[in-house]
């Protein structure tokens, strides 16, 4: 891939893949299910081929999410450990929220909106696959009761209403920080992106760069 | 069912429109299963097989005359035995044909994502209209009688039909015609309820203190009724439910949650947009780059040897 000098790798190749599988797969869910969530989205279904097909794969694509989302955590929990700077941060959102980044207090790799996208879908996609798993009529319809396939389905829905709204939040960020979509596309950033969105990791790095 | 009349529906699942509904002037129907006069002999059950093609796999015995040994795609209608022994020690046979009890306020088809799957007519009858069905087995969580079952070859949801194909052309259903006592009976929901009204009279003076007609006020009334001697403990009738409702966990999912969910995430959408329009891009700036290039100069110079 040709890239201009001086720019810094943000996401390896592995990264990369692995996020694309993820975010293939969460909208291919997301599309699946909401055909079934409201009336008014039925029609989603049409883009599975019609309901049975919408219906039939997506617990399905909902295992594969499941795995991939184990290799998003394998890659991804440590840079999204909760530090002090997040604090902070936070506290500065409402700057964040306007691009008036000169009050915003420097941050690592990660800022806590990053943070609380991974630890929201960390903890909604193993609540869906067990609430789905509990709720798929075609293997595990007879394997628990009626009022606890009811509350499965319940909690089915909620958290994928959750996860869609962590989804649009997540999407929403990734374009509006200009640079972020292809940090996950191509896998770099400039330094001047590392500098502005996250000054703490910029200066980490050019502490430990080898001399050349 | 298929599709026979589509101008004479009240309701239909998933459907946020009024459906077709002009021939709307029909008499509520009910089917009075009257269980004091039952003698078990599955003629109705036969029947039901019978008219709609329907022949389930041959099971097993498991030690009780209720055969096969639940409903079923293929078993709309089965009767349900139970042995109970009651206050004077005497031990009472109660017979009770289990099958889908038409409900007015339909759980089923509240809780159905599937457009038209699901549709009740205007005399009543729910009826499932197969071909619209997704296999989902969202009907099987909002029945509050645990009647729908999904099959597993064509992943369809099916349940009596209340023989609405028969209804349709002015018969009776299939099961009321077969049965030999006159246990099940047929006709206008306000003359079903008369019929019941004078067989209860009856049963009272033959010492059924508690005899009573089972038409639950929680879902409504139901289109199938029974006559039962023990109105007071349905559940005696081999677990029907003594005060059966649509759970209150199928009415918070498929309550106002939905339209405010979908509205919150069309919201959170449109916000963005106008974020997007408003405050813009947060965009990486040439005195960025500057920035970077001066701090990687500094720290090169202050690692220098
Ligand atoms: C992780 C594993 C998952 C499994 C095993 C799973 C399974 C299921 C099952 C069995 C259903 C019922 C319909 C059917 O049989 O297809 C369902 C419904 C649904 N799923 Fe999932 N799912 C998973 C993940 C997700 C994700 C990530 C989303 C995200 C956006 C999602 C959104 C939905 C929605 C909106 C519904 C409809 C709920 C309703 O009717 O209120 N699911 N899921
Ligand atoms: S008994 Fe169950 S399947 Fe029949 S109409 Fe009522 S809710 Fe629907
Ligand atoms: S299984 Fe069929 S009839 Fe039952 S809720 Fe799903 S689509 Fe509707």
């Amino acid at each position: 891939m040709t890239r201009p000098a001086n720019t810094i790798t943000r996401y390896t190749t592995v990264n990369r893949i692995n996020h694309w599988i993820n975010a293939g797969l969460f909208i291919l869910l997301l599309v699946s299910g909401l055909s079934m969530f409201h009336p008014i989205l039925f029609w989603l279904s049409g883009l599975f081929g019609g309901g049975q097909w919408a219906r039939a794969a997506h617990p399905w694509l909902g295992i594969c999410l499941m795995v991939s989302w184990v290799g998003m955590i394998i890659q991804f929990w440590r840079e999204n450990l909760p530090n002090r700077d997040d604090v902070a941060w936070s506290k500065a959102i409402t700057h964040v929220v306007r691009n008036d980044d000169g009050h915003v207090p420097p941050i690592g790799r990660n800022n806590p909106g990053q943070k609380l996208v991974f630890w929201s879908m960390t903890f909604l996609i193993p609540v869906l696959l067990f609430s789905g798993l509990l709720a798929w009529e075609v293997y595990f319809g007879k394997a628990t009761s009626i009022e606890v396939q009811r509350v499965a389905i319940l909690v089915h829905s909620l958290c994928a209403f959750a996860a869609v709204l962590v989804f649009v939040v997540h999407v929403y960020a990734a374009i509006w920080i200009s640079g972020s979509v292809r940090s996950m596309t191509q896998g770099y950033v400039t330094p001047g992106w590392a500098w502005h969105h996250h000054r703490k990791w910029f200066r980490e790095l050019i502490a430990h760069r080898k001399q050349p | 069912m298929s599709d026979m009349q589509s101008q004479d529906y009240v309701r239909r699942s998933a459907s946020t429109m009024t459906p077709p509904s002009a021939r709307n002037v029909e008499d509520q129907v009910a089917k009075l299963i009257d269980v004091s006069r039952c003698i078990g002999c599955k003629a109705c059950q036969a029947a039901c097989m019978e008219w709609n093609n329907l022949r389930p796999e041959i099971g097993h015995f498991e030690g009780s005359y209720e055969n096969p040994n639940d409903l079923g795609p293929s078993v709309w209608t089965l009767m349900k035995f139970n042995e109970y022994e009651n206050e004077q020690g005497n031990l009472e046979w109660l017979i009770r044909k289990d099958g889908c009890m038409h409900c007015e306020d339909p759980g089923c088809l509240k809780a159905c994502p599937a457009p038209g799957a699901i549709v009740q007519y205007a005399n009543g009858i729910v009826d499932f209209i197969s071909d619209k069905c997704i296999g989902c087995g969202y009907c099987v969580k909002g029945c509050p009688f645990n009647i729908p079952r999904i099959s597993k070859t064509d992943h369809k949801s099916y349940k009596c039909t209340l023989c609405s194909d028969r209804v349709t052309v002015g018969l009776e259903p299939a099961c009321v015609k077969a049965c030999p006592t006159g246990a099940i009976m047929f006709g206008a929901k306000t003359d079903m309820q008369h019929q019941a009204a004078e067989r209860i009279v009856d049963l009272k003076a033959r010492g059924f203190a508690h005899a009573g007609l089972y038409d639950p006020p929680e879902v409504q009334g139901t289109h199938v009724m029974y006559v039962l001697h023990h109105a007071d403990k349905p559940s005696l009738y081999s677990g029907l439910p003594d005060k059966p409702h649509i759970s209150t966990l199928v009415q918070a999912w498929k309550g106002l949650y939905k339209p405010l969910a979908v509205a919150a995430v069309a919201l959170a959408a449109i916000g963005a947009f106008f974020h997007w329009i408003t405050i813009g891009p947060n965009e990486t700036t040439e005195e960025d780059e500057a920035e970077a290039r001066r701090e990687m100069r500094e720290t090169e110079e202050e690692q220098a040897p």
